[in-house]
This record gives structure tokens, sequence and C-alpha cells, in this order.
């Protein structure tokens, strides 16, 4: 919640923002392929943008886009966006005894702008939540700097690919680049050698089962991945 | 120009509500609960599962069906991305990487 003037005149909220500064350039460029590739996949402006603004989860965002397009049931759409999202769950498992102080508003809004970068420095510089108020609210305004710029950069890049879309020729196929971010952060979360497995499995079943109706191979594909994995770990 | 249509407002209204819940998920409550250890587990492959059910497809595949040849520019996009992250684990180098061997090949070579 980085809009209170209680986190925002605090210093942290600076150091936040300085520590989060290195990865504002490429959290824009993400941002700037994301608004391209919504318009791209011939969302009108208007949807881009709202999208843009209360969606606020490229992954999730990005996947959605090949099954708009197919037309699949919004429930096939959701269900995609949920399991793509399901790392945050392990976020805000991670942050919740840094802000169980507060209002449950409050941490529903820290939450929902905490993504991925800001995630990750807030919990490699705070091991432990604050003892003390002032502790805590340091904390809390070294997140909320770090969520601002997070937010700020992801925005007005995304608003910017967005106006610039149309200029950009279709032939390029610059939508690709969402793929590749995709790409990345399949990477970035292939930590284990079972999740690796995870990730195989679920790509071969989605080929395989290209040809079921509604996009249900998407869901297929994670729940064999899923359950093979979960078995396959018990042995 | 692109039209705005009631189902893709609703789509996207639904993809708030996703970011929402799975950002607060144990936010919420004000009692401490926790997962049950299933899905404790499951938590850990799902979220890989799902991006590569999505990307695989949109890499292997062209108008439903599996490409028939390796001269493919995603192909070699997608590899050189996933070496590019290998290296040095920062995924705007993928995207850029990707799209260095992706729009030469697709522009200029033409597959």
């Amino acid at each position: 919640m980085f809009f209170s003037p209680r986190l925002i005149q605090h210093p942290d909220f600076k150091v936040g923002m300085r520590e989060l500064a290195p990865q504002s350039l490429g959290i824009a460029a993400w941002g700037l392929m994301t608004g391209v590739a919504m318009l791209k996949s011939g969302m009108s402006a208007f949807e881009a943008v709202v999208m843009t603004l209360v969606v606020f989860a490229g992954s999730s965002q990005l996947a959605a886009i090949p099954l708009i397009v197919a037309g699949a049931p919004i429930w096939v759409i959701l269900a995609t966006g949920f399991c793509v999202n399901l790392r945050f769950v392990v976020f805000s498992l991670h942050l919740r005894p840094f802000l169980m102080h507060l209002p449950r508003w409050q941490r529903m809004v820290h939450g929902y702008t905490t993504a991925d970068i800001s995630y990750v420095l807030f919990t490699r510089r705070y091991h432990q939540p604050g003892q003390t108020e002032a502790e805590r609210l340091s904390q809390e305004a070294y997140l909320a700097g770090n969520n601002c710029l997070n937010w700020s950069s992801w925005m007005i890049a995304s608003l910017v690919g967005i106006a610039l879309a149309n200029w950009i020729p279709p032939a390029w196929g610059l939508g690709f680049a969402g793929i590749l971010c995709l790409l990345g952060i399949q990477c970035s979360l292939a930590s284990s050698r079972m999740r690796i497995v995870a990730s195989l499995v679920a790509g071969v079943v989605a080929v395989l089962a290209y040809h079921m109706p509604l996009k249900l191979n998407i869901v297929t594909a994670i729940a064999v991945a899923v359950a093979l994995c979960m078995t396959l770990e018990r042995e | 120009m692109n039209g705005t249509d009631v189902w893709t407002l609703c789509v996207i209204a639904g993809l708030a509500v996703v970011t929402v819940i799975t950002r607060g998920f144990f936010l919420m409550s004000n009692q401490a609960w926790q997962l049950p250890r299933w899905a404790q587990r499951g938590l850990q492959y799902a979220p890989i599962a799902a991006l590569s059910a999505v990307v695989i497809p949109e890499v292997v595949m062209s108008h439903g069906e599996l490409i028939a040849t390796w001269q493919d520019a995603r192909l070699f996009a997608a590899l050189a991305g996933v070496l590019a992250y290998r290296l040095k684990r920062n995924v705007l180098l993928t995207i850029v990487v990707g799209m260095g061997v992706y729009l030469p090949l697709h522009l200029i070579v033409g597959i």
C-alpha cells in the first residue's frame, strides 16, 4: 500500500525504491512487450488498458492471450491463470508473518501489489519479521517502496506498449516475445529435478491432447503433470 | 481496429479476481491456518506445469499440428532463450536473446 504518507515519508521507502531500480528496466521491457502482445492478439485498446490496470500479473495475462484468441471457455482461462499464479500463494504464506499486525485490507493491498521481483528483494533483505513497532514500519515502508517502483515501471511501460503496438507490423511476429517471456519465467521456476519433470510432462501432454475441445489440453496437462510428480515424489 | 466485447471484459475481471485471491491467499484470514499436505506438495509443481502447457504448444505446433521440420525460427529462438537463462539467470536476457535469434530467422531467412 504505497500511497500512504506514513510509508512514503519513511526513509526505507526510498531504500526500497533504490534497490528495485536496477530491475526496473527489465520490468519495463516485460511490461512493454505484454502491452504489445495484448493488442497483437486482437484485443481492443480499451480491453488491453483495463487488463493492464486491474489484472497486474504479466504471466497470467500472457498465458490468457492464446486462450482468449482460441475462444476457450472462461473457466479454462481462469483455471490456467490461477495455476500460473499459484506461486503467489507461496509468496503470501511467506509474507504473512511480516504483515499480520496490519488490518486485513492493508494486508490484501500489500499482497496484491507484491509481484515476483519485490517478493524476492524483500525476502532476501528480511529474514525475520520486525520485533518492534519501528522495525515493522521500516519493513513495511521498504516493501511499499519496492512495490511502488515495480508497479509504476510496469504500468507505464505496458501503456506505452499498447499505444505503440499498432505501428508495429504483425508480420514481425512480436507476439512471440510474450511466449519467450513465459519461457524465461518457466526456466526461473525450474529449481529442482522434479519441477523439470513436471514441466516436460505438461508440455508433452499439452501437445498430445491439443485437439481436445475447449482448450482442455491445458488443464489436462497441468493435472497429469502434478499428479505424476506427486506420485513419483512419494516413492 | 479491434472491437471490445463483453466476454473478454468478463475474462479480464475474472483474471483480476484471480490475482487478488492468489496474491492475498494467506493474508485474508486473521486466524493462522495451513494448507493440507497434498496441496502444499501440488503447489510445487502447478505453476511450472501451467506455464509449460501454454508455452510448449506455441513453440512446436502451427495450425493445430506438430511442426514437421526443425527449421522453424521459434525452435531456435526458444533454445537460445533457455541457454541464455542457464548462463545468466536473467528472464529479460531470455527475451532479448530469443528475439535476437527469432527476428532475423523469421524476417530475413523466412523460416
